[in-house]
């Protein structure tokens, strides 16, 4: 049995290796305020953002990712360590040469931070009009731009007539305006509705698709890491405690913070409960707890059917949810069965012929 | 007194009131907008940080915005003197009152432009905006609506500064009403000069709310 999800993601590690990566952090850290009184947001960061990429960073409120993607355009700058930016150090940029790296790098926010007094055309028109372009150059770019974003219709509307949705399409075209070839996003959808939050980001995936955009983005929803981005970081406290691609980080965490922030979303945490009667060795006549992980191909396959049949004991299902992480079909099953010597034997034999991931949580009464 | 006596005070004093008003508002503000941008965007960590300069020039006009008018009017003669080359009559009122905008108009400014979402400069800074295309692109066209109130707000109150100026004999409706309602005992001057007041008064703020919506887009509805 092989693992072909595995094995992709072998493959999209090679590919990243194989171009320089767009971003490179280097032992960044970023102290605030003064020697006596210090905060560290960002404490020895090592990180590379894949050319192409989408990369999301995850972390709670207060981790350091707004300093993290900050400092990639120089809106922040380290206190120690390298920002190298396609090759650029931002460090050592002169404030002319800050501009011109934030002309090649667009960014989109929470708040859409448009202006209230332009329309959707001259929001997006503003960066053009920033890097002296004429009138007619830039009438030229924002009409395709607006299209794009599926906005054609309300170049003439003013922000307050637009709902947050279409807001951050007007952002999205802005940011593009000045065809940048990276695009940072800041809790991009982390005003909007679960539903526009979905569209916005089939938008950017889609503009990455088509441009060929490295994108990183910055959320503490785990739900926009898992659609969109084939590429991970996970920060806790101003440190990068687990990264990679998005579909292995996810699947198998390491780190205490990556499995908390998970256990939100796919359906892994046990119900209350279930996790209060959970003992560590097992007595006579009790049942062991078992959560079984399916991804690639065991995901399709008809497992817990076979499983019953196979340990020849019954099987009880507790918990579980099949989710996509990366594009990629990804399941989660808590079982229990008596925790029988000879069944858990047959069990295990059984695993391993499938190739199926298990953990033992405990055993119940 | 006449109808048409009481009249023709009441124009020439009115012309009088508009022309200091005028000028005076005009020439102060100009000069109060970028001392008032100024205020607002040279603190620490700002777009031009100067923040000792920031501080000093806080304190002047804290210090003019302090000193009764009345006083002002009366220390700054030989000032006047020196710029008009008189020191009474309206051109004379002129003086003192530019200056009493200035420190009022700039303070106004700047806390428009405080008003304005920081996230927009941030935006603006990431584009590669320069701080003086963030001025003129983002600060002074988001404050547009606010600050187009701050004037009428500092007309309004340089009508009711320009009835002292009456002590330097710069004229205008407060003068004819101190002259004529009070040291003569006419009331229905007094009447007449208060009516043409508030109704001066009026027709300035309405012009100023509405050309203030006009440029406010902020809460349109589709």
């Amino acid at each position: 049995m092989t693992f072909p999800t595995v094995a992709a993601g072998a493959d999209r590690h090679e590919r990243a290796q194989a171009a320089p990566p767009m971003v490179t952090f280097e032992a960044v850290t970023k102290r605030y305020g003064s020697a006596a009184k210090s905060f560290t947001a960002l404490d020895g960061v090592d990180m590379t953002v894949g050319r192409g990429e989408i990369t999301g960073i995850i972390g709670r409120s207060g981790a350091g990712k707004s300093t993290l993607i900050r400092l990639v355009n120089g809106l922040e700058k380290a206190s120690s360590g390298k920002v190298i930016v396609d090759g650029t150090e931002v460090g050592r940029l002169n404030d002319a040469g800050l501009r011109g790296l934030r002309r090649e790098v667009g960014m989109i926010f929470q708040h859409f931070n448009l202006l209230s007094s332009r329309t959707a055309f001259d929001n997006v028109a503003l960066p053009l009009e920033i890097a002296g372009l004429s009138r007619a150059e830039i009438k030229g770019k924002v009409e395709p731009l607006l299209d794009l974003v599926g906005l054609g219709d309300k170049a003439a509307s003013y922000p307050s007539e637009l709902s947050g949705g279409q807001k951050q399409r007007v952002g999205i075209a802005r940011a593009l305006a000045t065809s940048p070839k990276l695009l940072l996003s800041d809790e991009a959808t982390s005003a909007l509705d679960p539903e526009t939050t979905q569209s916005i980001l089939a938008l950017l995936k889609q503009i990455n698709a088509e441009l060929g955009l490295t994108v990183l983005l910055i959320t503490h929803e785990m739900e926009v890491v898992k659609t969109i981005a084939s590429h991970v970081a996970v920060i806790d406290q101003g440190r990068i405690v687990e990264q990679g691609c998005t579909f292995d980080v996810f699947t198998a965490p390491k780190h205490e913070t990556t499995r908390i922030l998970l256990s939100s979303t796919l359906g892994t945490s046990l119900p209350e409960w279930l996790r209060s009667g959970l003992k560590n060795e097992p007595s006579a006549g009790d049942r062991i707890l078992v959560r079984l992980t399916f991804f690639g191909a065991t995901a399709f396959q008809p497992l817990t059917a076979r499983l019953v049949t196979e340990i020849g004991g019954d099987v009880n299902i507790l918990a579980g949810a099949i989710e996509e992480i990366a594009g990629e079909p990804f399941g989660t099953l808590v079982v229990s069965y008596p925790a029988a010597p000879e069944i858990i034997d047959r069990a295990n034999r059984f695993f391993a012929a499938t190739g199926l991931s298990t953990e033992v949580l405990g055993y119940v009464a | 007194m006449s109808p048409e006596m009481l009249f023709g005070l009441l124009w020439k004093s009115l012309l009088q009131t508009l022309h200091m008003v005028a000028v005076s508002g005009l020439i102060g503000s100009l000069i109060g907008l970028p001392i008032g941008v100024f205020l607002a965007t040279s603190g620490k960590d700002e777009l031009f940080p100067a923040p000792k300069l920031n501080y000093a020039i806080g304190l002047v006009v804290n210090a003019a915005r302090s000193t009764p008018f009345i006083i002002m009017v009366v220390a700054i003669i030989p000032f006047t003197r020196l710029l008009t080359g008189t020191s009474i009559g309206t051109t004379a009122a002129i003086v003192p009152l530019t200056i009493a905008t200035v420190p009022f108009f700039a303070r106004l400014v700047e806390a428009a432009i405080r008003e304005i979402d920081k996230g927009l400069i941030e935006a603006a800074r990431a584009m590669g905006a320069t701080p003086m295309q963030i001025v003129f692109k983002v600060l002074l066209a988001e404050a547009r609506p606010a600050i187009l109130l701050a004037f009428t707000m500092t007309i309004v109150s340089l009508i009711g500064y320009s009835a002292m100026v009456g002590a330097v004999g710069g004229g205008g409706l407060g003068d004819l009403g101190i002259r004529y309602g009070y040291q003569r005992f006419m009331p229905d001057v007094m009447l007449a000069v208060v009516i043409v007041l508030i109704v001066l008064v009026q027709l300035v703020q309405s012009a100023g709310d509405a050309l203030a919506r006009r440029f406010d887009k902020r809460n349109r509805k589709s």
